[in-house]
């Protein structure tokens, strides 16, 4: 289908809001944004959800423990609360990880919980979490232990920062604690960022071994969905770029602790990190770059800056011969997809990032994003990091603590000096900047930040795009109206996507789903011709 | 390894859950409510438990699981959550349009304590809830019980806010509380009913709503769902029959109280015997005959297990899941000459100790039988550990022991994320049975198949 619709974007807004109640409608309407690059258009983004809209959202302590902690696979994470929340986020993010031997420790698999009764919300819980963290550590021995709060913690006042000090004292392992109950925020955005700030305090700069390599950098916000850190992996290891952490993806517990030693950060997911990005350079002086690597051009361009970033001939060739030995088999199978996909439409909503780098994967297959959004995401990351100054803090989010970092007496070390940043940026490299997705996107597009299942529905119906990109909410929703559903946070079961190879697997999958045979069986034979012309006669 | 730090010594805990065998209660009342025709079930509380339960029964049910939230921020969680609820109300109607919302609470709501009825008064008297339309709500506080409570606490609410005994006279019908069973099991359920002649009220019944057919156009609310104009009617229906007794009991024994409707708590009909009472009861309570073909299709199962009980014959098998299927699991396995050795649910609940020691106690084998706290899937590890066992039954996460002792899995109960046929396959009734006995015996002569060495490898089994 191509889009040859009649509604201008205007009035497809209006139809989205027509039904809300005029409160409802009002707040609604900042977030839904026609799109025009360059003519930067303000857009409203984490804000309170409107009670009882069917969002896309999750909460606070689904971005900590969830997205930033549970990845790293020996750190052994305890939900202090009542058993569900950690019942759900037990091994559903698909984050994969790779133990270096049969015996190195992996808690992935593993769920633990408090399990909090009814007399714990009455008399406080701390007892019992001190015991359950005792008896996790007879169990597992873990090097360290986060501790997760769930909703009923926060209010019940139980210390789970004093409980983690104390028990930290008594087996002499590290064990802190994230106060990311559900409530906090407004979406998983808050968990990201209270994370950040733990794993800041009490991991980074834990261990100043600093391994001998020449191109020392981070991975930050990869959270190997489907394998894509492995990919990632792979490329920087054919180029020699030494990876000491990603933050998180098949990672572990040393490589955070030592990832201070580092001399750039390499930034994914802007939205869920880079507040550690931040950190980390006002710290120990390590600048970062914004890089995707999801999508075959982009993946070539952030190798390409990671070399510039070194100033280092050598990086740079090696680089070049890695992608020179990649692009062949991507551009055959691009070439081929695009036989059947080219000039086809696709949506995006999803995540704080993805929404983003997605629509260059469906570029690169000549596939046109006519609208898409985050569910979580903030305004820099629609606009660009420009407009932090000009971000009003609201209350919900003024509850979240921003760390006071300084200068480390010690180990600051600024990786280049003001003058070579300032030659870099002005070589066009953008260290410490991020664009946001709206400028990436067509005039005229929709840009629509957290939207909810009545507004999917209308675009659904108006647009008819051939691929809709969310979550597994959404999914068996949007294909029940015909429509194909790609899942992005969980890639529906398959992967990987990033990188070269991660591109060519993306595009047949996309190519199966909008040239699938089946999605012209929907209707019966007799629904199609209901006439009926001969007949026997009986 | 995947569980590689699971070791065979079994370790006294009394305060860590690891690799839970339950979950929390609202995800059942979503469930149950998702189980009545035009119902948005509304979650109290902040969005991400309202997340949790969507997702997960969307994973297992590979349909949409539509439901809303009061989206608490942290204001919400100091001042209580009145204004969210009103306005969530409000919204729901106007954009949504449900015939009935049925508001279930969260922890957080819990631990606040809001009053559920009072705020529905006030968005009554605000006028947020138009002409005709319904607000049911229960309480599930999720540090009390397990998943299947907040379940059978949605279905009591149905009988507390809907079943009158208007009429006076009784009706010529009967309720069926099928438990929470597939959308595929509630279908069964009614054919069988219909079969033998009885006319039912069936509540919930999420078949229509949980597994419905792709036709291009997505509905909110799907063709499925029992009405609230048959929910009223049950208090004037001749008998109830609850299956399962934790949860389709207390709603059983409300609706008895309520509307003097007698019930029988009956087991969930998984297996022969316990299918034979459901039909038997059927039979005394209304005077009925049973008809031939149902008599036929008992004989179906009976004969596939005589002819298949060389391979089932002492088997030793590992279940966990939720007490009313365990029950009625366990007894089934030991007519089959199998032998459940390792029994787990995460579900408190001494009546449940009792009813499976009935079950298995007269068995030749020992069992290891534990519910509620310290009863966990890695618990069940470290026994299987200790001692193998042939066959796990249980949901998708024993798929992790399954790979590392090498144990073959059969699919069964909740959650079941990574296969597909639970939605559409029955597994109560006698038809169900066979089809549980085949997912049995397919995997055991699978492994039989793969593991004997290659002159015993049979054409004929
Ligand atoms: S906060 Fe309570 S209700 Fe929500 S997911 Fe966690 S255990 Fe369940
Ligand atoms: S990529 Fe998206 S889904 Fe993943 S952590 Fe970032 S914001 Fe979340």
């Amino acid at each position: 289908m191509t889009v040859e619709n009649e509604l201008s974007p205007t009035k497809v807004k209006e139809e989205l809001l027509k039904v809300f109640p005029a409160k409802v409608a009002r707040k609604r309407s900042k977030a839904i944004v026609v799109n025009e690059p360059g003519a930067s258009r303000q857009i409203q983004a984490n804000t309170r959800t409107v009670p009882g809209i069917i969002s896309m959202r999750g909460c606070c302590y689904a971005g900590c423990k969830g997205v930033v902690i549970g990845p790293t696979r020996d750190v052994l994470s305890i939900t202090h609360g009542p058993i569900g929340c950690g019942f759900y986020s037990w091994l559903t993010r698909r984050n994969q990880t790779r133990p270096a031997s049969d015996t190195d420790p992996n808690y992935m698999t593993y769920s633990t919980s408090t399990d909090m009764q009814e007399s714990e919300i009455i008399f406080g819980g701390e007892k019992k979490l001190k015991q359950a963290i005792e008896e996790a550590y007879e169990a597992f021995k873990p090097e360290a232990i986060a501790i997760h709060s769930t909703c009923p913690v926060g209010l019940i006042g139980d210390d789970v920062h004093q409980v983690a000090r104390e028990m930290s004292r008594q087996l002499g392992i590290n064990i802190f604690a994230f106060s990311c109950e559900g409530y906090k925020g407004v979406s998983q955005s808050a968990g990201h960022h209270i994370a950040n700030n733990q794993v800041f305090k009490h991991i980074v700069g834990r261990d100043d071994t600093t391994v001998d390599a020449k191109f020392r950098i981070n991975l930050l916000g990869e959270y190997n969905i489907g394998g894509d850190a492995f990919v990632i992996e792979d490329l920087f290891e054919r180029c020699g770029i030494e990876l000491i952490c990603t933050f998180c993806g098949n990672s572990d517990y040393e490589g955070m602790c030592r990832s201070h030693t580092a001399d750039l950060n390499l930034v994914m997911c802007h939205r869920s990190i880079n507040y550690m990005a931040d950190m980390m350079e006002t710290k120990y002086g390590i600048p970062w770059l914004k890089v995707n690597f999801i999508g075959a051009e982009a993946t070539a361009k952030a190798l390409r800056k990671i070399a510039q970033y070194f100033e280092s001939a050598s990086l740079a060739e090696k680089v070049e011969k890695v992608i020179a030995e990649e692009m062949p088999a991507v551009k055959t199978a691009q070439q081929d997809v695009k036989t059947r996909c080219e000039g086809k439409t696709a949506m995006l909503f999803v995540g704080g990032s993805r929404a983003h780098h997605y629509q260059e994967l469906f570029r690169e297959m000549g596939m046109k994003t006519i609208s898409a959004g985050y569910e979580f995401a903030h305004r820099d990351d629609y606009e660009g990091r420009d407009v932090l100054p000009s971000i009003k803090v609201d209350a919900d989010s003024r509850n979240i603590e921003e760390l006071k970092i300084e200068a480390d007496p010690k180990r600051y070390r600024p990786r280049k000096t003001k003058e070579q940043i300032k030659a870099l940026k002005a070589e066009g490299m953008a260290i410490g900047e991020y664009k946001g997705m709206m400028p990436d996107m067509d005039k005229n597009s929709l840009v629509i930040d957290d939207l909810n299942h009545y507004e999917m529905e209308k675009l659904l119906e108006i647009y008819k795009p051939d691929v809709y990109c969310a979550g597994i909410k959404e999914k068996y929703a949007v294909q029940k109206a015909g429509v194909p559903c790609k899942q992005l946070h969980s890639y529906d079961y398959g992967g990987p996507y990033a990188g070269f190879k991660g591109a060519v697997n993306f595009f047949y999958e996309i190519d199966r789903m909008v040239n699938s045979r089946i999605w012209s069986y929907v209707q019966a034979p007799w629904q199609q011709r209901p006439q009926l012309e001969v007949g026997y006669v009986l | 390894m995947l569980l590689r730090h699971t070791s065979s010594e079994v370790q006294q805990r009394g305060a860590l859950t690891i690799n839970p065998a339950k979950t929390c209660q609202p995800i059942g009342a979503m469930y149950a409510a998702l189980g009545i025709h035009g119902c948005m079930p509304h979650s109290h509380g902040s969005q991400g438990c309202c997340a949790y339960h969507r997702s997960a029964l969307t994973r297992h049910y590979k349909e949409p699981a539509m439901a809303t939230t009061s989206s608490f921020t942290e204001g919400a969680s100091v001042f209580g959550g009145q204004a969210n609820l009103v306005a969530a109300i409000n919204n729901i109607f106007t954009i949504y349009n449900p015939d009935i919302i049925a508001v279930h609470t969260t922890c957080l709501s819990e631990t606040i304590g809001d009053d559920i009825p009072q705020i529905i008064q006030r968005a009554e008297s605000d006028g947020k809830i138009p002409e005709g339309k319904l607000l049911i709500h229960c309480n599930t506080p999720s540090y009390v019980g397990s998943h299947v409570t907040g379940f059978a606490n949605m279905v009591k609410s149905m009988v507390t806010y809907f079943s009158e005994s208007g009429s006076g006279k009784k009706l010529n019908q009967v309720n069926i509380i099928p438990g929470w069973v597939e959308p595929a099991d509630m279908r069964e359920i009614k054919r069988l009913c219909g079969e033998m002649g009885v006319k039912t009220v069936i509540f919930p019944d999420t078949s229509g709503v949980l597994d419905v057919a792709m036709t291009g156009k997505a509905e909110h609310f799907p063709k499925g769902g029992v009405t609230v104009e048959a929910l009223k009617t049950t208090g004037d229906s001749k008998a109830t029959i609850a299956l399962g007794e934790v949860t389709s009991g207390p709603a059983a024994k409300a609706l008895d109280v309520k509307c003097n409707v007698p019930c029988e708590i009956l087991d969930l009909p998984i297996g022969l015997a316990a299918t034979d009472r459901f039909i038997d009861t059927l039979r005394k309570i209304l005077h009925i005959e049973v008809p031939e073909t149902v008599t036929e299709q008992r004989g179906r199962l009976l004969d596939m297990i005589m002819d298949t009980q060389q391979y089932t014959y002492k088997k030793r098998v590992a279940l966990w899941g939720d007490p009313d299927q365990l029950v009625a699991l366990a007894e089934f396995l030991v007519l089959l000459d199998m032998e459940p050795v390792y029994i787990v649910t995460g579900t408190p609940g001494k009546n449940f100790l009792k009813r499976i020691e009935k079950v298995i106690g007269n068995c030749a084998f020992k069992a290891e039988v534990k519910a509620g706290a310290g009863a966990d899937m890695y618990l069940m590890h470290q026994w299987i550990k200790n001692e193998k066992v042939d066959l796990l039954i249980g949901n998708t996460y024993g798929k992790y022991i399954s790979r590392d002792e090498d144990i073959p899995l059969v699919r069964f109960g909740f959650p079941i994320f990574d296969r597909v046929g639970h939605q559409y396959f029955p597994t109560v009734g006698y038809r169900g049975g066979m089809r549980l006995l085949e997912m049995i015996l397919n995997v055991l002569l699978d492994r039989q198949d793969r593991d004997c060495p290659e002159e015993s490898f049979e054409l004929v089994m």
